[in-house]
């Protein structure tokens, strides 16, 4: 399935990507599998599991670790928000 | 619309009329503003700030602060609301966000107002980038700002 991808603020320029369209593996379901299969990717993707400080969004709404993704879906990665 | 999210500056006053208008059962408003300092405080020191940039999530952010007004709406009686939130780069002084709340009585817009901002704080997804003289800088999340929005969820 294809999932739109894309990365905020720090983790953007730590990736040094701001999204990608990617086609991921059948066998992931939620976003714990597709963090998990991002740092796959090794080097400065593996912050994707080794930080404790990256947050997420499925379809715009705050997602967390066991969130459901389905095929088309748009996940975010991004840093705690320091707005206002 | 009672969500913007804009580049441009804001006018409090303009906004404030745009929002009594016509509306004369409100008898409070309540105004937040917050804005760009020139230094900010990292484990105890002071450093120099000269501007700094906000990114943000298009179409997240919008939805995000819709949802924190209505959250507002459903827990106090309130007449009108309205939210502007800047993007990009802004200098020390200029307003970064704006929060209006009237209602007929004083303590649902202040305490509304002061609801909406908490949340803003730690659920719409707006990330600043500060600048100095030693380099670009990301503003770290505060454990504070979390305590903040954590105290309205304790208490109905």
């Amino acid at each position: 399935m294809t999932l739109k991808l894309l990365y905020f603020a720090h983790l953007r320029e730590a990736l040094g990507t701001a999204g990608e369209e990617l086609a991921v593996p059948e066998n992931i379901t939620n976003v714990a599998g597709l963090r998990a299969h991002l740092a796959a990717r090794g080097g400065r993707w593996r912050v994707l599991v080794e930080s404790q400080n990256l947050r997420a969004a499925v379809n715009q709404q705050m997602a967390g670790d066991e969130v459901t993704v389905l095929a088309g879906d748009e996940v975010a990665f991004f840093p705690p928000v320091t707005g206002g | 619309m009672s969500v913007s999210v804009q580049s441009s500056a804001f006018d409090v006053g303009a906004e404030i009329a745009e929002v009594t208008k016509n509306a004369h059962g409100i008898g409070a408003i309540a105004s937040f503003v917050g804005l760009v300092r020139d230094l900010h405080e990292i484990d105890g020191a002071s450093a120099n700030v000269t501007a700094m940039t906000l990114e943000h999530y298009p179409g997240m952010t919008e939805h995000a602060l819709e949802e924190i007004v209505a959250a507002a709406h459903q827990r106090w009686q309130l007449i009108a609301v309205r939210v502007i939130h800047r993007y990009g780069r802004l200098e020390p002084g200029e307003g970064i966000v704006l929060v209006v709340v009237a209602s007929a009585h004083r303590g649902e817009a202040f305490a509304a107002c002061e609801f909406i901002m908490d949340f803003l704080k730690t659920r719409a997804p707006f990330w600043k980038k500060e600048e100095s003289p030693e380099g670009g800088r990301w503003v770290a999340a505060r454990d504070d700002d979390e305590a903040a929005t954590a105290r309205w969820l304790d208490r109905r």
